[in-house]
């Protein structure tokens, strides 16, 4: 037997959608069995799930019972976009973004034992199962942690009183977008860390982006360096669900859910080629 | 595909890693029912082969088929096919026994009834029905082989890659699990297995190849390497710690040929009683004597001048 050609023939997929064949690496456009990892990991968590959800709940309890008390009275209102704001209305978007991104990045460590120590990925990887899969199953799972994280925050906000546009029932998928990105950065900095050691860098990282992202003050207080807050991934979610939640809707958003969408696709990109060098040997 | 055309096939396959090449251009064929081994020391480039012909490990040099297909392109396709008993068991330890084989028939896309009614199935297969909701960190080295042949077993594979099934287990763990092979290969799977036990490629293979160094050094049935490449018999004899390598001038002669080891001296000869009664009259009496079958091991010995296990 002859075979003329050793390139991947294009799936039908690629013929429907030329643009995601050249925006996707070989390893994502192979991915069809995603949701079976989906199902590993349920399997594994839903004894724990229950915490998880607790979890979710506690944590922005705390910090917006603190921010209410210890900042409402402290702090003026604030404009934004031409009105006014309490203080807290202007924070606890920021803080739900943060929410989700943080739900996201706890799951996405759970990667780094599953690539060196469990050897989960080593036998999925020898069925059908595809590295995009496994990427892809990931990143939706650490998604769904954030999301969790997210209803459990918004329901603590509007118990608050936090809320003050129907509009900001469009912050549940706005979180969703910000917990793909961070699943997916989360993703990648699984990869990148070398032993147990290296996870001191996480919060080395996502503390300072946690505090300067115009989480607690307006991108105006960074006068001349404003434009740097751009850079930090979320910012983007902080702008958005601030928007959102004062029901100040305009096309920019879709700026920022679109850095957002490029976020995670990067990030699982970089991630499966990574995986795909370190097991596929 | 032809019906006659080979599972596998294998042409100047090679495997590269870095500078360092592991595999050196091998040619090997296996058949639809048949059991192949490849039998070689450590670091001969066994799990690197099997690996390639798993479709997880990309080939780097020569011609590789599968079902008459390419793992580069069609690795998917090939995996769905195939079960798998990699050197390392692999278990997914936040699962307990039964979800490991559920969960692993999900990933070939087995519906979640069909998966769990295999599951129960298989481990009844591999007698450990009794442990299908025991973690797996509790269990005994050769129960976690038996889970892991189960879990190989989830998608029906017609052909079964075992990389060294039963190396670091008590003898008893042992041959359980040769006849669990053993009957597998009745019911017509095609086992292709890889080892450094002799006794394990004699039981197990209708043919195998010996490898040493990345390259095969030898290929056939068991029994025709020992015929080929060895006397029938082996005379072994041990003289006091030391003395071994000094006996060469004295039984030089005796038998087709001679082999000193650090611990003994092996006289290969037709007939290893005669042989004895030779190195007696010469008056090289050892502290003990033995005569016996020659076996691969010989074979190993005879083609690449070291022993099999150090
Ligand atoms: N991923 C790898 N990177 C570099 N060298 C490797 C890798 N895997 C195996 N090797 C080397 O290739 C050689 C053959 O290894 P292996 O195929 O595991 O042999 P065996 O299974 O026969 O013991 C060994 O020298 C080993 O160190
Ligand atoms: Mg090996």
């Amino acid at each position: 037997m002859t075979t003329a050609s050793t390139r991947p023939r294009a799936t039908n997929a690629q013929r429907a959608f030329p643009l995601t064949a050249m925006l996707l690496p070989p390893a994502l456009r192979q991915a069809h069995r995603p949701f079976r990892i989906l199902e590993r990991h349920w399997f594994v968590g839903k004894t724990s799930f229950i915490w998880i959800i607790l979890g979710g709940f506690f944590e922005p309890f705390f910090f917006l019972i603190s921010t209410d008390l210890g900042f409402g009275g402290l702090i003026d209102d604030i404009e934004v976009g031409g009105t006014l704001v309490p203080y807290v209305e202007f924070v606890a978007p920021a803080l739900l973004a943060a929410s989700a991104m943080n739900g996201a990045m706890y799951e996405t460590m759970n990667v780094f034992f599953r690539i060196n120590f469990d050897k989960t990925y080593e036998s999925m990887l020898a069925t059908p199962v595809t590295v995009g899969d496994v990427v892809i199953g990931d990143v939706l799972w650490a998604t769904l942690r954030g999301a969790i994280y997210s209803v459990a925050f918004m329901a603590v906000m509007v118990a608050m009183g936090m809320t003050s546009s129907w509009w900001g029932v469009l912050m549940l998928p706005g979180s969703i977008v910000i917990a793909l990105a961070f699943g997916g950065v989360g993703l990648t900095a699984a990869t990148m860390l070398r032993s147990i050691e290296d996870f001191e860098y996480v919060p080395t990282a996502s503390l300072p982006l946690f505090l300067f992202s115009a989480t607690f003050f307006p991108v105006s207080a960074y006068g001349d360096l404003g434009w740097i807050v751009n850079l930090s991934p979320l910012y983007h979610g902080v702008a958005l669900l601030r928007a959102l939640n004062l029901g100040q809707l305009s096309w920019g958003l879709l700026g920022h859910v679109a850095v957002l969408l490029a976020i995670a696709v990067v990030g699982v990109s970089v991630a499966a080629r990574r995986i795909e060098r370190t097991l596929l040997t | 595909m032809d019906t006659d055309e080979p599972l596998i096939r294998a042409r100047g396959l090679e495997k590269r890693f870095g500078d360092f090449e592991a595999v050196k251009g091998i040619d090997f064929d296996v058949h639809r029912g048949e059991s192949f081994g490849f039998l070689g020391p450590n670091g001969a480039g066994k799990s690197s082969t099997m690996r390639m012909v798993g479709a997880v490990s990309p080939v780097t040099g020569g011609e590789l088929r599968l079902f008459g297909l390419d793992p580069a392109t069609d690795g998917k396709a090939i995996r769905a096919r195939l079960g798998v008993v990699p050197q390392q068991d692999q278990l997914d330890e936040m699962l307990n026994v039964e979800d490991n084989l559920v969960i692993y028939g999900r990933y070939f896309d087995i519906s979640y009834a069909e998966s769990r009614a295999q599951a129960r199935k298989l481990l009844e297969f591999v007698q450990l029905e009794d442990r299908a909701t025991s973690k797996i960190m509790p269990l005994s080295g050769g129960m976690k082989r038996r889970v892991t042949i189960a879990r190989s077993l989830m998608n029906d594979p017609e052909i079964l890659l075992l990389d060294e099934p039963t190396t670091g287990l008590d003898p008893q763990a042992r041959h359980v699990l040769w006849d669990r092979l053993y009957r597998l290969k009745q019911q017509g799977v095609t086992l292709v297995l890889t080892t450094h036990y002799m006794d394990e490629a004699e039981q197990l293979c209708d043919r195998l190849v010996i490898m040493d160094e990345g390259r095969i050094v030898a290929e056939g049935p068991p029994a025709e390497l020992i015929r080929v490449h060895s006397p029938r018999e082996v005379l072994e004899l041990r003289y006091p710690a030391g003395a071994n390598a000094e006996q060469g001038p004295a039984l030089e002669g005796i038998g087709a040929r001679q082999e000193v080891l650090p611990d003994r001296v092996l006289v290969y000869a037709d007939d290893g009683e005669a042989a004895l009664s030779e190195v007696h009259r010469r008056g090289a009496s050892p502290e003990s004597a033995l005569v016996r079958r020659s076996s691969l091991e010989d074979v190993f010995l005879r083609l690449t001048g070291r022993t099999l296990v150090e």
